[in-house]
């Protein structure tokens, strides 16, 4: 665990600055309302999870209870409440997907990663996650990594996506990490 | 029947920055709105052009603004539901990614017409890329003086801000959707009160859809009574349809109300018929959640009228043949689409997306997706038919929010149309084995 407690965990200037002017955003009193695009930066700051230790910095900062992080980051499935790997591999699952062959990408990613749907490949490089409907039934199959749809997929498309994350070798995160300054 | 309103610049290079936003006719609606109108007129205006709710249930948006209530020193919101999530439905990623000061335009004139100074665009998170081209856009806007302070010299002020969502399809609902910008879980409130009296922080609130939020300034320009001409009776205007399925040209089209169904389907304009020569199966014409319809019921309603893409043909004959516009969610199918399976995976997503407060869609969605896996498992009986019928029978209606009518009625439509492919997989249970989507990946190694 990279964190023992909430002391330990602390934001870059840069997401600290982004969180207060969030904040902001929200009527005096009302700084709950911030929590999603907060932990949304925190897995962006802190390995693309959120730990208890992070949840309850989140808490510290909003000045509410743990309780209301915690019921709130379990609610809502963008969020990792365990460590993943460094690339979320995000496939759609969801009908119109279903219907164009998402489940075979599904299977496809599963037997070149050597891993089942949930969990995260031996290298520590890849995890896959199965999601619901992403708006993009047009450009079936496809799936996101990060903040990036991958569109129209074929198992071929789905080797050179890999590959290139791979060689990238970098933390992919929802918020993309060049959007946290304020 | 091929007007083009919402889409109509699309293809301008730099539609996305306000330079050719302006260039192109963009924010005249704004300056109209603020210098030569009341905000009541504005609303006028919009109840006079019959523009209807485009997120999915279709009430009518100025009907809608007027019962916002307006206590004296209470602030008003204007939140706008970016939270595109109904399967078969991208149309509202597609107009913000391409023309986000579409729906900024919008947001003003909207908030001004409902006296909202702070104003809300609530975005699914999984659309962060959109969130940033929001905000970027909105930069912009505050720079030319388009929000922030005094307007255009208007007195009217507004601040407008992006909300990220966290992955819930339930936060579409807008009380849940309100739960949410509130900071909690997305649980829908139990109405009356309505937001128009009491929504975000207590306070008085409309929820809008972004495809109707952006309709609004083409309204302002060019007057309700014109707009209302648009469109076919009670359906005035355009409507943004996102096509999937198996169709030849996927994507998103806007069309006049009333455009006959079998040209949607069948003419290059738009979907340019089923892929590779293949029968249509079965529609689903508005979103996940309404009735499928069998492809003869979708092209001709049960009197042998043509259907037309309005909300009142596509609804003609109501659930026993008809459907709903909805969302605008254009799913097609082919021949060789196993509607049993399908139905299992819709199924599947109304129970991973229930929010557990109700027990009829807590318990039913996850009980009628156990009954939809014996078949795919080959072991159903035809006694599950009428379970399943029973069960989403149970659902419908017994809920705080759609979501449970959202679930049970493609259950009951599958049945009531399609009850023969259900028995034919209790009959023979390998038949539904042997069915395959996957063949259309081109280059898929067989496994």
């Amino acid at each position: 665990m990279r964190h023992k407690d909430k002391s330990e965990v602390v934001f870059s200037d840069d997401a600290s600055a982004l969180i207060a002017k969030i904040i902001k955003r929200y009527p005096v009193g009302k700084q709950k309302s911030a929590i999603l695009p907060v932990l949304h930066i925190a897995q962006a700051e802190f390995d693309g999870w959120l730990s208890v230790p992070v949840m309850d910095k989140v808490s510290e900062i909003l000045s509410i209870q743990p309780i209301e992080v915690y019921e709130v980051a379990s609610f809502y499935t963008m969020f990792n409440l365990k460590p993943v790997g460094k690339c979320v591999i995000e496939v759609c699952r969801t009908g119109p997907c279903w219907l164009m062959g998402a489940e075979d990408i599904v299977k496809y990613i599963e037997k070149k990663l050597n891993i089942k749907e949930g969990q995260t490949s031996s290298d520590g490089m890849f995890t896959l996650k199965t999601v619901e409907c992403l708006a993009s039934c047009g450009t079936a199959p496809m799936m996101q990594i990060g903040q990036t749809y991958h569109e129209n997929l074929t198992t071929n498309k789905v080797d050179d996506i890999l590959d290139d994350y791979r060689n990238q070798g970098v933390c992919i995160s929802h918020f993309a990490k060049d959007k946290i300054k304020a | 029947m091929s007007r083009k309103i919402l889409l109509k610049h699309i293809d301008v290079p730099g539609i996305r920055g306000l330079k050719a936003y302006r260039e192109n006719g963009g924010y005249q609606a704004l300056e109209k709105a603020l210098k030569s109108m009341k905000p009541d007129e504005v609303t006028e205006e919009v109840k006079k052009s019959g523009l209807r709710g485009r997120g999915g249930a279709g009430f009518p948006a100025g009907m809608k603004w007027s019962f916002i209530a307006k206590p004296e020193g209470v602030p008003r919101y204007l939140v706008c539901n970016a939270d595109e999530s109904e399967p078969g439905t991208f149309k509202d990623r597609y107009l913000m990614s391409h023309l986000p000061h579409a729906l900024i335009e919008g947001m003003i004139v909207s908030s001004f017409a409902l006296g909202a100074n702070t104003s809300y665009i609530y975005i699914r998170g999984e659309m962060l890329y959109v969130y940033h081209i929001l905000e970027e856009a909105i930069a912009e806007a505050y720079e030319a003086g388009l929000l922030g302070k005094n307007i255009l010299g208007s007195g009217f002020s507004l601040d407008l801000y992006v909300h990220p969502g966290g992955g819930a399809y339930i936060c579409g609902e807008e009380t849940a959707l309100i739960e949410s910008l509130e900071g909690k879980r997305g649980n829908p409130r139990i109405k009356p009160p309505f937001p128009a009296v009491k929504g975000v922080w207590g306070c008085p609130t409309v929820v809008n859809n972004v495809e109707t939020i952006a309709s609004v300034p083409h309204i302002v320009n060019m007057g309700g009574d014109e707009y209302a001409k648009i469109g076919i009776g009670k359906s005035t205007g355009t409507k943004l349809i996102s096509a999937c399925g198996h169709i030849n040209k996927p994507g998103v089209y806007e069309i006049e109300l009333g455009l006959p169904a079998e040209e949607f389907l069948y003419s290059d304009n738009y979907c340019g018929g089923i892929r590779n020569g293949k029968k249509l199966k079965a529609v689903v014409a508005g979103g996940s959640s309404v009735p499928i319809l069998p492809g003869e019921l979708f092209l001709k309603t049960a009197n042998g009228e043509p259907r037309l893409m309005s909300y009142e043909s596509l609804a003609d004959g109501g659930f026993a043949s008809g459907t709903m516009l909805g969302s605008g969610g254009f799913i097609v199918m082919d021949e060789d689409t196993s509607i049993v399976k399908n139905l299992w995976n819709f199924t599947r997503f109304y129970h991973h997306e229930s929010c557990g407060q109700c027990s009829p869609c807590r318990e039913g969605t996850g009980w009628m997706e156990k009954l939809l896996h014996k078949f795919l498992d080959g072991h159903a009986t035809i006694e599950d038919i009428d379970l399943l019928w029973d069960i989403q029978s149970k659902i419908e209606g017994k809920t705080i929010c759609p979501l449970g009518d959202a679930a049970a009625w493609p259950v009951a439509s599958a049945i009531r149309h399609f009850r023969s492919e259900f028995e034919e997989y209790v009959k023979n249970p390998h038949s539904i084995k042997d069915v395959k989507h996957y063949f259309r990946i081109n280059n898929l190694v067989e496994q």
